[in-house]
């Protein structure tokens, strides 16, 4: 009975947690304008979605363009600008340290609205016309320190060494960056891409207030005001699906990815322990 | 003046972290193909040494001359030397290859060469067949012959070895001192070298130089270094040894244990305080007592593969430890014989504590940082003046409260019958104490001087 109801209680969570995208994609099989109306299987509105037969199509279509644009170019920049400043951080000391670690945080707890609207003013009082520049400069600003956060675990555990390796060898500094250092910090600058991204990807507060009011659109001031007009187009239902199954399988492939690299080290520490030759290992003792 | 043979020449050399200082006044030569090995306990400042002589420490004062041009400002990248690191520093990014190969990739050396002078190298310590190998997927053992194999590739003028040892297990180790030897009289270059293991160093160095808290303590050939160690710490790091007060009586003849031994040194002048140090293999042992110098009694008696170890009470109640091929039955009284040459005598650093103070009133003294009650002066207060106190005068308390001053026990000598402590306080003070009390190193103490103790001059300069 009591293993009965821990297992009922994971499925129940699962349930709450998948029900409204299991509920969405469901719905997109079907040609009702109306969210809940089952009226029989139909693939119209996917063909809708990519043949254009639809009011609004190309707004819809520029404001998905306009979303991914703006997550890849913020992810990109946010990865360069991150890597640097947690390499920056990490040969800090001290309370110095302490302070930039903390500064770093503190943009994350913040509220996205507070960032959007402080954003806002700021781009105000310093005279920029709002737009695309604006909406990826804020992007950048809350992504930054998501790549930060997943490049210090990195520089922690690379041998301190091999940086000195690269300059004992010949290597400038900045060749011993690109070559030795960068190479070693990837795994953690691909996370902190893709946490990245899919911050920029769905956000919705900051967007809205530095996006000015020349008509940029991404998805999700898309949505705001199409909910806001009377109803949400159907179209963004087979949308929403097919973003969520290209999220899914960009999670899986990198989840995979990783548990491999896991693997192969597990395998790799294996070999040198068994090759490492005799296990004896004896003191010397001395007398004190 | 400047030796030809000299490759570096390191002078006055400090270095200094805020208040700290690490490295206090280094200066020794380097000559050409010299295996130089830099032997200390951890924190003496060998491996900082390493790092100003590569280039990746700045000092604080004084030169690094390689062949007579100061290099203190080039870039360690511009530095014809190579450094095989601690835990080897190989790039886990790149397979054994391009490991080795990363030197000569930068400069940009034609394919065809990189690629023989890599075979080449990686023939040298015996890899050739793991090139195309994961570096993670090697023992300690061969990563380290890697990142050999890495730095001898560019054909550095010195190698520097940071205890590329020290990872590896015991048997492994012995091997790989053996290949360093073969490796170093192969290619002819300079081998600098660190490490805190004293047979290592023994092993494998035409030159040793001892350090301890910043200071060279001395500099020799191996067989110096052991025969005739300078100072109590050389003495006491290096091999085992017995090491005992003693007096000078006069030349060729020295008095420690309460018996009077011939000896070969000379110049010491009449009744002089020493300090005698005797290797324990230089005591001989055996069981009939007419023509020993000494008697004593066996107190433990443990097998260490080649020889026995043995500890004896010696008749004047002196303890001393003795090594020999024969076991002796514990509890059997034994004679002892000691030969001339075997007697190592130094002189003694100091006779008793002596510290800068200042008087503050008539009854109270201020030195070590704080106030302490002496003996009725008639010296004006603010006069300068110099405390000396005995050895055996200075109280130890378990409880750093219950002391005027507080320090950590920072470096135990047993003596034969008793113990030379070195406590460092948390003024920086150097204070030496003679116990019988056993102490550990890094214990922490409250210091008390009785005023009697404190045996006051005044300064005259």
């Amino acid at each position: 009975m009591k293993k009965f109801l821990a297992q009922s209680y994971i499925w129940i969570v699962l349930i709450l947690l998948y029900s409204p995208l299991i509920f969405i994609a469901v719905f997109s099989f079907t040609e009702s304008r109306v969210l809940g109306n089952w009226t029989g299987f139909s693939l119209k509105l996917y063909e809708n979605l990519f043949s254009g037969g639809m009011n609004g199509s190309s707004s819809l279509m520029s404001a998905v363009k306009n979303t991914f644009i703006i997550a890849v170019i913020a992810a990109s920049l946010s990865t360069i600008l991150g890597t640097i400043a947690a390499i920056g951080i990490f040969n800090l000391r001290g309370r110095r340290k302490q302070t930039m670690q903390f500064l770093n945080n503190i943009p994350m707890l913040n509220p996205d609205v507070i960032t959007g609207v402080s954003l806002f003013l700021l781009f105000v009082f310093l005279g920029f016309s709002q737009g695309y520049v604006t909406v990826i400069l804020a992007h950048i600003s809350f992504c930054t320190p998501y790549v930060v956060l997943s490049v210090l675990p990195r520089l922690t555990q690379l041998n301190p060494n091999t940086y000195e390796a690269a300059l004992d060898l010949g290597a400038t500094p900045s060749q011993a960056l690109f070559k030795v250092l960068i190479p070693q910090l990837r795994p953690g600058m691909i996370s902190g891409f893709f946490l990245a991204f899919t911050m920029s990807l769905d956000d919705f507060a900051v967007t809205f207030f530095t996006r000015g009011t020349i008509g940029l659109d991404t998805l999700s001031t898309y949505i705001y005001t199409d909910a806001r007009k009377g109803g949400l187009t159907p179209e963004l239902r087979p949308l929403m699906t097919l973003i969520f199954l290209i999220i899914l399988v960009l999670l899986i492939i990198l989840n995979v990815h990783q548990a491999r690299q896991i693997k192969k080290q597990k395998k790799n520490e294996k070999i040198s322990k068994y090759s490492a030759g005799s296990g004896f290992s004896h003191r010397l003792s001395r007398r004190s | 003046m400047a030796n030809q043979d000299v490759i570096i020449d390191i002078r006055h050399l400090s270095k200094s972290y805020g208040d700290k200082k690490v490295l206090d006044d280094i200066n020794f030569q380097i000559r050409k193909g010299e295996f130089i090995t830099l032997l200390g306990p951890s924190g003496c400042g060998k491996t900082t040494t390493l790092r100003i002589i590569a280039g990746f420490v700045e000092a604080s004062d004084g030169e690094v001359l390689l062949e007579g041009s100061d290099i203190s400002g080039i870039p360690p990248y511009k530095r014809p030397f190579n450094t095989v690191f601690q835990r080897y520093a190989l790039f886990p990014h790149l397979d054994v290859y391009d490991n080795v190969a990363f030197g000569l990739k930068l400069r940009n050396l034609p394919e065809e060469r990189i690629d023989q002078l890599v075979r080449r190298a990686l023939k040298l310590v015996s890899m050739s067949d793991y090139e195309s190998r994961d570096v993670d997927s090697l023992s300690g053992g061969q990563q380290q012959r890697v990142a050999i194999a890495r730095a001898l590739v560019n054909k550095p003028q010195v190698l520097l070895l940071d205890e590329p040892l020290a990872a590896l297990d015991l048997k492994m180790r012995k091997d790989m001192q053996m290949e360093l030897k073969e490796m170093h009289e192969k290619i002819g270059i300079t081998f600098i070298y660190v490490t805190h293991d004293q047979e290592e160093a023994l092993t494998l160095s035409d030159t040793i130089v001892v350090m301890n808290e910043g200071r060279i303590q001395q500099i020799g050939t191996p067989t110096e270094i052991y025969n005739e160690p300078q100072n109590e710490f050389v003495a006491d790091f290096i091999g085992e040894s017995n090491i005992l007060n003693g007096t000078m009586v006069c030349d060729r003849k020295v008095n420690f244990i309460e018996h009077e031994f011939e000896c070969v040194d000379e110049g010491f002048g009449e009744n002089t305080p020493v300090d005698v140090v005797i290797r324990p293999e230089d005591i001989y042992i055996m069981s009939k007592l007419e023509g020993a110098q000494f008697t004593a009694t066996v107190k433990s008696c443990t097998f260490k593969g080649v020889h026995y170890q043995m500890f004896v009470d010696t008749d004047k109640g002196y303890e001393l430890m003795v090594q020999d091929y024969n076991a002796f039955e514990v509890g059997s009284t034994v004679g002892l014989f000691i030969k001339p040459f075997d007697i190592q005598v130094m002189r003694k650093p100091r006779t008793c504590n002596s510290f800068e103070g200042e008087i503050i009133d008539s009854t109270h003294v201020w030195i070590l940082g704080e106030s302490f009650e002496c003996r009725e002066t008639s010296l004006e207060p603010g006069t300068k003046v110099k405390v000396d106190v005995e050895f055996d005068k200075i109280d130890l308390q378990d409880h750093q409260e219950e002391g005027t001053v507080d320090g950590e026990v920072h470096f135990i000598l047993y003596k034969g019958n008793h113990y030379h402590l070195t406590i460092l306080t948390a003024h920086g003070d150097h204070i030496y104490v003679d116990t019988q009390d056993i102490w550990d190193k890094g214990d922490l103490v409250g210091i008390n001087i009785a005023p009697e103790d404190l045996i006051i001059t005044e300064c005259n300069d």
